[in-house]
């Protein structure tokens, strides 16, 4: 105890961070310190709560409760430009720059040097290349800033931050889609930031550039603060334990048994399919009454590989074989002629339609499928709906609210009743239970189950392995891309899952 | 260099264009290569420069201005009235026509701005308005017999032959020119570009979104003022329903310049280009004396969807080329 | 979030009886409606008489801006298609003249709908093409001049009537029960709230939407269509430079007054229609209270701000705080 005395103030601390969202917890009491010249990484899955504190720190929303000081004194930001005043600057995955204008003018946008009004052009370029060769970087500052790589873009964007005196740096993803040269020009920026005394907040999803690089690492689960710990005392094994695992109280549930040798007929054989800088080519087998899980962290290749299932990114290599025959799944319209059904992760923007009903949101994709000119009846979509009212136990049990008046889970449900209706032969769940009330977790997990031995296969995305091992006959684990490896029978346990993901890079390659 | 001149290709498509279909009118018709035409060019078509550098201003930030046409009637109405009826002083009747523009324009940017409305329908609304209070003022052309009027219209730099650099035209350069400075080398032009790059971007830089904005349609409608001015100046009239679909014209004027519809691209002179153009198509017309007046809007038509369909495959294959590295992420 | 209960249309309905009424109030004889020669006559009829092309344009505009679209072409392509049927009525029969009308509003319809749909330009951008240049091909179609026919045949669809109702009114109903047969008779009204509503969302679930962006802008041509020759045959000949001139903003505002968001999703094609007629009966009002008809622009600038900021997300949330006030603004709205 006596060793903290002697450290100076944290530059920045939360305590007891919270936040909801029409009744949903985001944030639930979180605390964060982060010290002068520290690479903090914040980690945590989609959900996590990762963006709604960065959020409520910079001021873009207003947080529930809690207290936040800067160098010991009680700041509230009530916007992006009031954080930055503070001295609190973000940097977003999309930069928020102008791509349009020139990097000198990216730069100095507001703050332009100028005589008679004018802006001095020449002294700003000046300027610029200046601020730029600080941090190694030598380009024709004149360049429109789209017409550099969103590396360079990012640099751009840290250096007009640190130069309006940022003292804390918040970068959001910065490296997600930087190539490994480009990260290493990253990391060599933030190195020497941090030897300058800016505190820098580190969020990514890359497990290897949180150790090249971070001092401390705190991750977020459900809203909550896992953990916090010096980067030596968290090994990866136990990293990825606090960002994927869950208190060992549901660990008994274990999945049904796999009833061995029983034939199960192939609904869909995927062979050598992939897409260039997207996911790497795989083989993929889905069976009548068999789960397939999809296991990696975020932005290991899981949402990838069921877009190229559902031919929303179509494959650009590989052969897929449905029923015995050899298809080509080109679009989503033709992945539903197939059989299949698809409920994305994104479930706001890419799954309901707010302002239709939830008889109309179910009615959807069946419709779809039947085409426009032969409509469902309302007869028929009211017994739909009930139907599924029903089956899913959909609440408020009212076919004709707007679906966006919903709870998430209710959402999810909806969507699950949508594909339910078209009888699918495959059905592709992204994080089925993302965003979701823990209560409701367990209904959709029994649905999977159902739906399981109803004879449908079923390809399920999952961050949530207690819940994934319970239900999943075979485990296909992600990592940078690319399926790395299948579990199946006796391997499916969460531990097995967690070391595999965990595995350094290195070795898997080896292996 | 290389890129620079890349940004200006549009511009220099539209050079190219215009100077092409002079040499063809020149080649077809001997007399039309002199300086009388070209100034005459600049003259017949002052206004419309004027409203198109404001549109400019609209369109790089990614909006669009509906009512400035409605805006050049009404601002003949009113000045024919309050010289003619009102006994107000021409100058003191154009000073205060352009304070009720600007008041016009910054009303409709803060509408905009505020309740998060598409520009085009708020304009439309300002367009109606416009236009009505011009017709509620009077319906009749109105002469304007004002000794400043004469004066002006007498007075012109001359060059002989015939050839006359009026008082509209010398307005007009005057404001091409303001313009250009105030676009490419003031902070208020960065951030114009910067809201048509990216609205939320320019907020979380700091740029005041809402003040920009509000000046934006401000500064279209006091320039749709000036050019209403010139216009009783040319025409020694008000009349309510003078420039009809002007704004047409100026928005046609602005894509044929090479300014992108969607925001973020452009340059003042690329419009002054693309009214010439226009005009051109106009002499063209009337020198032949046989082609009738649609011609000149199915041309304008025509070059409008060829400007457009450039853009669309520019952005496309910037788009690609672009996504081609860094694809990996969704 | 825009999430609105299905709509009744209680208050455009409402309007439109309270301008009536009002319209009464100026004309006492706003209301008397006489037979002649098997015709309907009336200050009334004529509303809807007078209403009918910019309640078909509507007709087509509705189902475009709930697709998030915009056709800014439609009164260019009035004057096209008006010139074409007028230039053919008499030396055609009226089946080819309405071929030849109605073949053209689709085509145009079709540029529109590649345009949006293929080349993936703005609405607004696109449509604009045709806005320009649709007026000179007109011209063209015309050659300048005001060209007149003296076909009764294409006559009747402008001043003749049908079981006493003007046959511009009859058309207009006709083309309305033709779409909503088309729109709510099959699903592709529950597709275009879809994609209008969430355009990702309704192609992972496998609606064609590109399809649909091309059918919608082609039913709007053909509105447009049946809108000129409805014009031309109303003046028994073709003004290109002034038929359907600035209707298509008309159309608009119809749409927008019938409660559909410019922002796409959830429509009516009956609201819009009562929109267009609301539209008409201002006009008329305003013509029979001696108010000089200027007067006609200013009151629907008026009507387009009030009604969106009615509609706008931030005045619901700006008021939303002042409770009470924001009861009575909204009342208050619904009554303008």
């Amino acid at each position: 105890m006596h060793a903290t005395e002697t450290l100076p103030p944290p530059l920045l601390a939360l305590a007891g961070f919270s936040k909801s969202f029409a009744g949903f917890t985001a944030l639930d009491r979180v605390d964060f310190t982060l010290r002068a010249g520290e690479i903090h990484a914040l980690l945590g899955e989609n959900g996590a709560g990762k963006s709604t504190l960065i959020k409520a720190m910079t001021g873009v929303v207003a947080r529930d409760a809690g207290t936040m000081k800067l160098d010991g004194v009680a700041i509230t930001p009530r916007s992006a430009q009031d954080a930055l005043a503070a001295g609190i600057a973000t940097v977003y995955q999309e930069v928020n720059l102008a791509p349009n204008l020139s990097v000198a003018q990216n730069l100095f946008l507001g703050r332009q040097p100028t005589r008679f009004g004018l802006v001095r052009e020449g002294e700003m370029r000046r300027r610029a290349r200046a601020l730029l060769s600080e941090f190694g970087l030598s380009i024709d500052v004149a360049a429109p800033l789209e017409s550099y790589s969103v590396a360079i873009q990012h640099i751009v964007a840290i250096a007009r931050a640190v130069d309006q005196s940022a003292r804390v740096l918040i970068l959001d993803e910065p490296t997600a889609s930087l190539d490994a040269h480009e990260v290493e020009v990253l990391f060599a920026v933030m190195r020497q930031l941090s030897a300058r005394g800016i505190g820098i907040v580190f969020v990514t999803h890359f497990l290897d550039q949180v150790y090249a690089i971070c001092d401390r690492i705190t991750v977020l689960r459900n809203g909550r603060l896992a953990g916090s710990a010096p980067v030596e005392e968290l090994p990866r094994l136990d990293l990825v334990r606090l960002m994927l695992g869950r208190e060992l109280s549901e660990a008994t549930s274990r999945r049904p048994p796999v009833i061995e040798g029983e034939a199960r007929a192939d609904i869909a054989t995927f062979r050598g399919v992939g897409k260039a800088g997207t996911i790497a080519p795989f083989d993929l087998s889905l069976r009548a009454g068999h789960v397939v899980g999809l296991a990696g962290l975020l932005g290991s290749g899981r949402t990838e590989t069921v877009r190229l299932v559902f031919g929303v990114d179509p494959a650009d290599c590989g052969a897929a074989e449905v029923g015995g025959r050899a298809v080509t799944i080109g679009s989503p319209r033709e992945a539903m002629a197939l059989g299949f059904g698809y409920c994305p992760e994104e479930r706001k923007t890419e799954g309901i339609v707010a302002e239709l009903t939830v008889r109309e949101n179910i009615a959807l994709a069946l419709q779809a499928r039947r085409g426009a000119l032969s409509p469902l009846s309302r007869r028929e979509q009211d017994a739909l709906a009930a139907r599924f009212i029903g089956l899913l136990d959909i609440r408020p049990p009212d076919p004709e609210r707007p679906v966006g008046l919903l709870s998430g889970g209710n959402q999810q449900k909806v969507l699950l009743a949508r594909w339910l209706a078209t009888a699918p032969r495959l059905l592709i769940l992204d994080e089925p239970t993302r965003g979701i009330d823990v209560g409701a977790h367990a209904e959709i997990i029994g649905l999977i189950r159902d739906l399981c031995r109803e004879g449908m296969a079923l390809l399920v995305v999952s961050s949530e392995l207690e819940e994934l091992v319970t239900y999943a006959d075979e485990v296909v684990v992600l990592r940078d891309r690319a399926h790395v490896a299948r579990l199946s029978g006796a391997q499916i346990e969460v531990s097995t899952i967690l070391a595999t993901i965990a595995q350094a890079p290195a070795c898997a390659d080896a292996a | 260099m290389i890129r620079f001149l890349s940004r200006l290709t549009p511009v220099l498509a539209t050079a190219a264009v215009f100077l092409a279909g002079f040499v063809v009118c020149a080649l077809i018709y001997p007399n039309f290569a002199s300086l009388r035409v070209v100034m005459n060019l600049l003259t017949d078509n002052a206004f419309l420069v004027i409203v198109a550098v404001g549109m400019t201003f609209v369109i790089i930030s990614g909006g669009i201005d509906l009512s400035v046409g409605s805006v050049i009637g009404f601002t003949t109405v009113f000045l024919a009235l309050a010289i003619e009826r009102w006994g107000v002083p021409p100058l003191a009747a154009f000073v205060l026509i352009l304070v009720i523009c600007a008041a016009f324009g910054a009303a409709m940017g803060a509408i905009i701005q505020y309740f998060e409305l598409p520009a085009f329908i708020v304009t439309l609304a300002g367009m109606f308005l416009a236009r009505g209070v011009s017709f509620l003022l009077s319906t009749e052309s109105l002469p304007i017999t004002a000794d400043l009027y004469a004066h002006l219209s007498e007075h012109a730099l001359r060059f002989g032959a015939g050839a006359r650099l009026t008082v509209p035209a010398i307005i007009m350069l005057v404001v091409v020119l303001a313009g250009m400075v105030l676009l490419h080398l003031t902070r208020f032009g960065a951030n114009v570009y910067a809201l048509g790059g990216s609205r939320t971007a320019t907020g979380l830089m700091g740029i005041n979104v809402g003040r920009t904005t509000v000046l934006i349609y401000t500064l279209s409608s006091v320039l749709a003022g000036l050019a209403g001015i010139v216009f009783s100046l040319y025409t020694s009239s008000g009349y309510s329903l003078s420039a009809v679909g002007v704004e047409l014209d100026a928005i046609a004027a602005v894509v044929i310049g090479g300014t992108l519809l969607s925001g973020g691209y452009g340059f003042i002179f690329g419009s002054f280009l693309g009214v010439m153009i226009q005009g051109l198509i106009q002499t063209y017309i009337s020198f032949d004396g046989m082609l009738s007046s649609w011609w000149a809007k199915i041309a304008t038509g025509l070059l409008l969807f060829a400007f457009i369909a450039f853009q669309q495959l520019t952005l496309h294959l910037a788009r690609r080329s672009r996504r081609a590295p860094a694809g990996a992420h969704p | 979030m825009a999430l609105r209960l299905p709509r009744i249309g209680t208050s455009q309905i409402v309007a439109l009886g309270l301008i009536l009424v009002a319209n009464w109030i100026v004309s006492p004889q706003f209301f008397d409606i006489r037979l002649q020669d098997g015709r309907l006559f009336g200050s009334l009829i004529d509303v809807f008489n007078r209403g009918a092309p910019v309640a078909l344009l509507s007709i087509g505009m509705v189902l475009v801006i709930a697709m998030r679209g915009i056709d800014l072409s439609v009164g260019a392509v009035m004057a096209i298609c008006g010139a074409i049927a007028a230039s053919l009525a008499d030396s055609h029969s009226l089946p080819v003249v309405l071929a030849a009308a109605l073949g053209a509003g689709l085509l145009c319809g079709l540029w529109n709908g590649l345009l949006v749909a293929v080349l993936g330009i703005q609405p607004i951008v696109a449509t604009l093409i045709l806005m320009v240049a649709g007026r000179g091909i007109a011209q063209l179609i015309t050659e300048g001049r005001i060209v007149t026919f003296t076909s009764p045949d294409l006559a009747f669809l402008g001043g003749g009537s049908v079981l006493g109702l003007p046959t511009p009114v009859v058309l207009t109903l006709g083309m309305m029960a033709l779409t909503l047969l088309l729109v709510r008779g099959t699903a592709l009204g529950l597709m275009i709230e879809a994609t209008g509503g969430n355009p990702r969302a309704s192609a992972l679930a496998g609606i064609g939407t590109r399809l649909i962006t091309v059918a919608v802008y082609m039913w709007s041509g053909l509105c447009a269509a049946l809108a000129g020759i409805v014009a031309s045959a109303d003046i028994l000949g073709a003004d290109a430079n002034n038929a359907g001139l600035w209707l298509e903003l008309d159309a608009i505002l119809a749409v927008v007054i019938g409660g559909t968001s410019l922002f796409g999703g959830r429509f009516s094609i009956l609201l819009a229609v009562v929109g267009a007629f609301i539209i008409q009966a201002m006009n008329t009002g305003i013509l029979l209270s001696g108010f000089p008809p200027e007067t006609n622009l200013v009151v629907k600038a008026v009507v387009v701000l009030a009604v969106l900021l009615a509609q706008s997300p931030r005045l619901g949330g700006h008021l939303a705080g002042l409770g009470v006030l924001f009861k009575r603004s909204k009342s208050g709205g619904r009554r303008s």
